[in-house]
């Protein structure tokens, strides 16, 4: 029977086989696209408009405000503080990992992926318990007077823990694809380990290093739930800009909250266009293997 | 070619394997156990009271049982959207698709004051549902939303590379052999990627049980009504009662550790049945 029929019979039955009649996909697709547009799409604009409900004068002066100010710096800070950390700690864990056979090796990919498993309130609230007045430690710390709860230490641990997974994520499995025979020859030719990491791991892994300090950055600044609970919210002093938008949420002063929260948003916007654009580097990357 | 002892001659691995263990137990191990050491200086009597407490047990209910509603409706909504993304052509697809992320990427504080403005009685949509009776901010009901919103990249990114990969003969072998379109996709095409679908089934499960900023502003916050877990842990820190805090804590991490577990189970199923076929 098959040979009767046409080939271009045959070709739109092979595709007619693979979709669903146009109602239907009509039906999926209108869904997909209100759903997302309610969710998704309807928040990010309220922000925007939100912010600018009265005017670019004063968007900016809620940004003019020294409390914002000190608000940028702060954020500005923990994050330099924790995507450096998370740097050391990333290419550090993926060159052991990805270069290297030992035993445990399993469990220590689980214990790097802990933190995003873990609810940001109980990433804050381990370091009260261990720094806090009534903490393990908090007795020793009053008596030698050093501040790491209700102080930047404490929001820098908090922020570190919520973020510690990014950079080694993206950096080991993109080193284990490597492999090391282009390490070993460099090394045959008598480079130091050193140069060799320099010169010849990292041109390979650039891009995923820099997508993992991305997404890491992105986090760091926006964190709410563990610096919330760690920050102590003392004005002017420890407070992130996600905890001033809550401030002045709260206080019903909404134009200076949503300008805030506009600028964090401009930061998740862009971190997802350069994110988008590092995807298709990498993607490229892999293909030219 | 690459056994052990040749690898071993790339230099490094004391170091880089010092500097990885110390800094992980220094941020991430040492204040985990911590919390299971105040954990241990609870009597059972004194762990039990806390969490028969009315209070605890209505906002472990509250948490868990809107997280498990939320993830339903991020698995239905994700195959919906998932379907749509890689199956049909549209204007605009690949910006909807850029977009799926958009919850990982926007900061949780930021998501909760947009959802809270677009929801409240006179938001852009909290206005049309008020007049039908439907009032969403402030109530259970806006927990749902925000966790609805938090969930929505996982179950999408899980099954996306799946169903990309899904190979074309088995589907056409199919509807070759007879079976209609809706026997094809139910039979045939969702086992596949069921075990996509439930991993990210958990993990949008795991991350609203977990989740604080984006739901606290649009929660109310009642004692009993509307009071999430993670809230509660936060109020009884600023009471200073740290014993309390702790006790759901380690409810909340166990349960998300036992969500983990069966993650990586469903993701060795599921590789194991990619070999078998």
């Amino acid at each position: 029977m098959s040979q009767t029929i046409p080939m271009q019979e045959f070709a739109s039955a092979r595709k007619s086989a693979r979709t669903e009649p146009a109602p239907v996909r009509f039906i999926i697709i209108a869904l997909a696209v209100t759903f997302l547009t309610v969710f998704v799409v309807l928040p990010l604009v309220i922000v925007f408009t939100s912010a600018f409900s009265r005017g670019v004068g004063a968007f900016l002066n809620a940004l003019a405000d020294p409390e914002a100010f000190a608000a940028i710096k702060l954020t500005l800070i923990v994050a330099a503080i924790s995507v450096l950390l998370n740097l050391i700690f990333g290419v550090a864990a993926a060159w052991a990992i990805s270069k290297f056979e030992f035993p445990g090796k399993t469990m220590l990919n689980t214990l790097i992926d802990l933190p995003f498993s873990v609810s940001p309130v109980i990433s804050g609230l381990v370091f009260v318990l261990l720094f806090g007045a009534q903490g393990l430690l908090g007795a020793w710390l009053q008596a030698n007077d050093v501040h790491i709860i209700f102080a930047i230490p404490g929001i820098v641990l908090a922020t570190t823990f919520v973020t510690f997974p990014f950079v080694a994520r993206e950096m080991i499995p993109l080193m284990q694809e490597q492999g090391t025979s282009e390490e070993e020859a460099a090394l045959s030719l008598g480079a130091s380990g050193l140069k060799t990491f320099w010169r010849v791991t990292l041109p390979n892994v650039k891009w995923g290093l820099l997508y993992g300090v991305l997404l890491c950055n992105a986090r760091a600044m926006g964190e709410f739930g563990a610096v919330s609970v760690v920050s102590g919210h003392i004005r002017g002093e420890t407070n992130t800009m996600p905890l001033l938008v809550e401030i002045l949420y709260n206080e019903y002063q909404f134009v200076a909250a949503f300008a805030i929260a506009s600028l964090l948003a401009m930061l998740a916007l862009v971190t997802l266009v350069i994110k988008i654009v590092l995807e298709g580097r990498l993607e490229g990357h892999h293909s030219d293997h | 070619m690459s056994g052990a002892a040749q690898r071993r001659t790339l230099p490094g691995f004391g170091l880089t394997m010092g500097v990885t263990l110390t800094l992980l137990s220094i941020i991430v191990l040492i204040p985990l156990a911590g919390l299971f050491v105040k954990t241990i200086e609870l009597s059972p009597s004194q762990f039990w009271s806390i969490l028969s407490n009315p209070r605890t047990l209505n906002a472990l209910k509250l948490s868990f049982g809107l997280s498990f509603g939320a993830a339903i409706v991020n698995l239905v909504m994700g195959m919906v959207i998932v379907w749509a993304l890689v199956r049909y052509r549209f204007p605009g697809r690949r910006i909807f698709d850029a977009i799926v992320d958009i919850p990982f990427a926007l900061p949780t504080a930021v998501a909760g004051v947009a959802l809270t403005a677009l929801f409240a009685q006179k938001g852009w949509l909290g206005a049309p549902l008020a007049e039908l009776g439907i009032k969403v901010a402030f109530t259970p009901l806006g927990i749902f939303v925000a966790m609805v919103f938090i969930g929505i990249p996982f179950v999408v990114r899980t099954v996306q590379p799946v169903l990309i990969d899904l190979d074309p003969e088995i589907e056409e072998a199919a509807a070759s052999l007879g079976a209609g379109r809706w026997h094809t996709v139910t039979k045939v095409i969702l086992p596949g990627l069921l075990p996509a679908m439930l991993t990210g089934f958990a993990l949008a499960f795991a991350r609203a049980v977990g989740e604080f900023g984006s739901v606290i502003f649009i929660a109310g916050n009642l004692p009993n009504i509307s009071e999430i877990a993670p809230l509660l842990i936060v109020i009884r820190l600023s009471e200073f009662r740290y014993a309390d805090a702790t006790a759901i804590a380690v409810v909340m991490l166990l349960v998300s550790f036992v969500i983990i577990f069966i993650i990586n189970r469903l993701q060795r199923w599921s590789q194991s049945r990619a070999i078998t076929n």
